[in-house]
């Protein structure tokens, strides 16, 4: 077996295969279908400074090789992690990441402090690109301004590894990734999810209960290989690299665009193992290529 | 698991059962559903469908086709392979042996009634059923239900059974208290007649949703459904809940 460890910041992860924010709930949900030890992290649902209540139903439509979502951050905030969520997962075999997510900086300074005690969280995700929430949210990440602020605020607050997670909404990524590097974060995830639409012809009207959600799935990957070539091109911190990952191909790929981890998301709804899969197949993969480190493909596209 | 046979039986609908390939299946309680894999073009997510019924080993599913995905596994054959996932959710609740339970459903609705009524037949808890539909060539299975229990019948035209709808036949407009506890899946207007019916005359009442899922495994929060106690995931909370949590959302 190849060597399939690497790096984000401080963070050690036993292979690049990570879970998704929002994908995967706390890990425990999924202890049926995958042996959480073989992973190399799994990030948990965003976490808010105060419980959310999330958007009205309907939340989801289904696509062409992908689905919308507007679920918008449900979740029973920080507290209730700390003192329910936290005492089961510290014990999950596996690193676990908590995403951060905010409408105000405050909050999400707050909000990584109080994960900042927790011993056996290792990290955050920052997450300045949820396209579901009205304040806050994507509009810190759609402005070099804006996620440096944010960056720069909670950067000050928590000194474990810091990983703030990008949206692919805007006119150029990598002067957004450029941003956060320059604030102190140690690593870049992207994508967040799409912004798109789905409308019903028949009844005429839009499908999602705010008209809008983010796009996720196989539907979206060309889009997500671009901007983690583009931004492993820019920035010299590890780059995460998400967006429509169902193999271990796909996720070789990303390693090739120059991610140094991945995160698998919409998959699991398909197949709620496909992350140990993944890892056996990036380990196939190195093995039939005679790779020794699965550090030796990051980046290594050739010309 | 592989398929074993697949039945039309009218409104659109696959009778389609399954065995797994190797051991046995694992135990399931009515209302429970199971995520099935598509592997059609235009067609990503799994589709939730209730546990119709289970023999043995044997597990049953009645698909009516709305859609591509509901389409690719009406058209499924004896001997081909299904990936599923399954049992999800909590199911129905059984009430104590004293009372009486009406099942009640319509259109494909009946589905998960069928297992619970079997259950409860086995349990020694008297009960009936109360299917209904807009005529009479859209009722399903109803030999198969009579052959557990009482069945009764409304369709919307008359052409079988009381005319009306569920709410209006005569088992319900008796009110004598014969019943105990209903339980019911069907069309959502269906559902909250029958749950309003049942608040008014303080009887016990269980209805079964399906909003749209992704993940099944309450993970992605898509399913939810608002309820008393805030947003609710249909495929972990549920898929069946006290009306009285959901009956003014």
């Amino acid at each position: 077996m190849a060597d399939l460890s690497v790096n984000i910041g401080q963070l050690a992860l036993r292979n690049p295969v990570m879970t998704a924010s929002g994908t995967f709930g706390y890990g425990l949900e999924f202890q049926d279908f995958v042996d959480l030890s073989e992973l190399g992290g799994i990030v948990v649902k965003g976490t808010t400074l105060h419980p959310r209540e999330g958007n009205p139903y309907p939340r989801m439509a289904e696509t062409a090789s992908g689905m919308l979502n507007c679920v918008g951050l449900q979740n029973k905030g920080v507290d209730y992690f700390c003192e329910h969520i936290y005492p089961q997962a510290k014990d999950l075999p596996t690193r676990v990441i908590v995403n951060v997510s905010g409408s105000a900086i405050e909050d999400y300074v707050e909000t990584a402090r109080r994960i900042d005690e927790l011993e056996r969280i290792p990290a955050i995700e920052l997450n300045i690109s949820c396209p579901n929430v009205r304040q806050g949210g994507m509009a810190f990440g759609v402005t070099c301004e804006g996620a440096a602020s944010v960056t720069r605020a909670v950067r000050k607050a928590y000194g474990k590894t810091l990983i703030v997670k990008l949206s692919p909404n805007v006119t150029d990524i990598a002067e957004i990734a450029r941003a956060v590097e320059a604030e102190g974060a140690d690593s870049v995830a992207l994508i967040n999810t799409l912004m798109g639409m789905a409308i019903d012809a028949e009844k005429r009207k839009r499908i999602l209960s705010i008209g809008t959600g983010g796009l996720s799935g196989p539907a979206v990957k060309p889009v997500a290989l671009r901007m983690v070539y583009q931004v492993a091109k820019a920035v010299k911190i590890p780059v995460v690299g998400l967006g429509g990952i169902m193999t271990a191909t796909d996720a070789v790929e990303f390693l090739l665009a120059g991610a140094t981890a991945v995160e698998i998301g919409t998959a699991n709804f398909i197949d709620p193992s496909v992350t140990e899969k993944v890892v056996r197949g990036i380990d196939e993969y190195l093995a039939r290529h005679g790779f020794s480190s699965v550090k030796e493909i990051i980046g290594a596209l050739e010309d | 698991m592989r398929v074993t046979s697949t039945e039309c039986v009218g409104a659109g609908c696959v009778l389609l059962r399954l065995r797994p390939e190797e051991g046995h299946l694992p135990e399931c309680r009515p209302g429970q559903f199971a995520q099935l894999r598509v592997d059609g073009p235009g067609v990503f997510l799994r589709r939730p469908i209730s546990i119709h019924d289970v023999e043995g080993d044997e597990i049953s599913f009645l698909v009516q086709v709305v859609g591509e995905g509901t389409r690719w596994l009406a058209d499924l054959k004896v001997g081909d392979r299904l990936n599923v996932v399954m049992p999800l959710g909590n199911g129905f609740s059984m009430p104590a042996s004293e009372g009486r339970v009406l099942l009640v459903g319509g259109g494909v609705g009946v589905a998960p009634l069928l297992y619970q009524g079997k259950a409860l037949k086995e349990q020694g808890i008297p009960f009936a059923f109360l299917l209904g539909a807009r005529t009479k060539d859209l009722l399903l299975r109803l030999d198969a239900f009579r052959q557990l229990g009482d069945v009764y019948v409304t369709t919307e035209d008359g052409s079988e059974g009381e005319r009306g709808f569920v709410t209006q036949h005569s088992q319900l407009s008796a009110s004598d208290g014969r019943w105990t506890m209903i339980q019911t899946c069907g069309p959502t207007p269906m559902m909250r007649a029958v749950a309003r019916y049942a608040q008014e005359r303080g009887i016990p009442c269980e209805v079964s949703l399906e909003n749209k899922m992704a993940c099944g495994v309450g993970a992605c929060l898509c399913c939810v459904q608002q309820t008393t106690e805030g947003h609710k995931c249909v495929c972990t909370d549920g898929p069946v809940f006290d009306a009285q949590m959901i009956i003014d959302n």
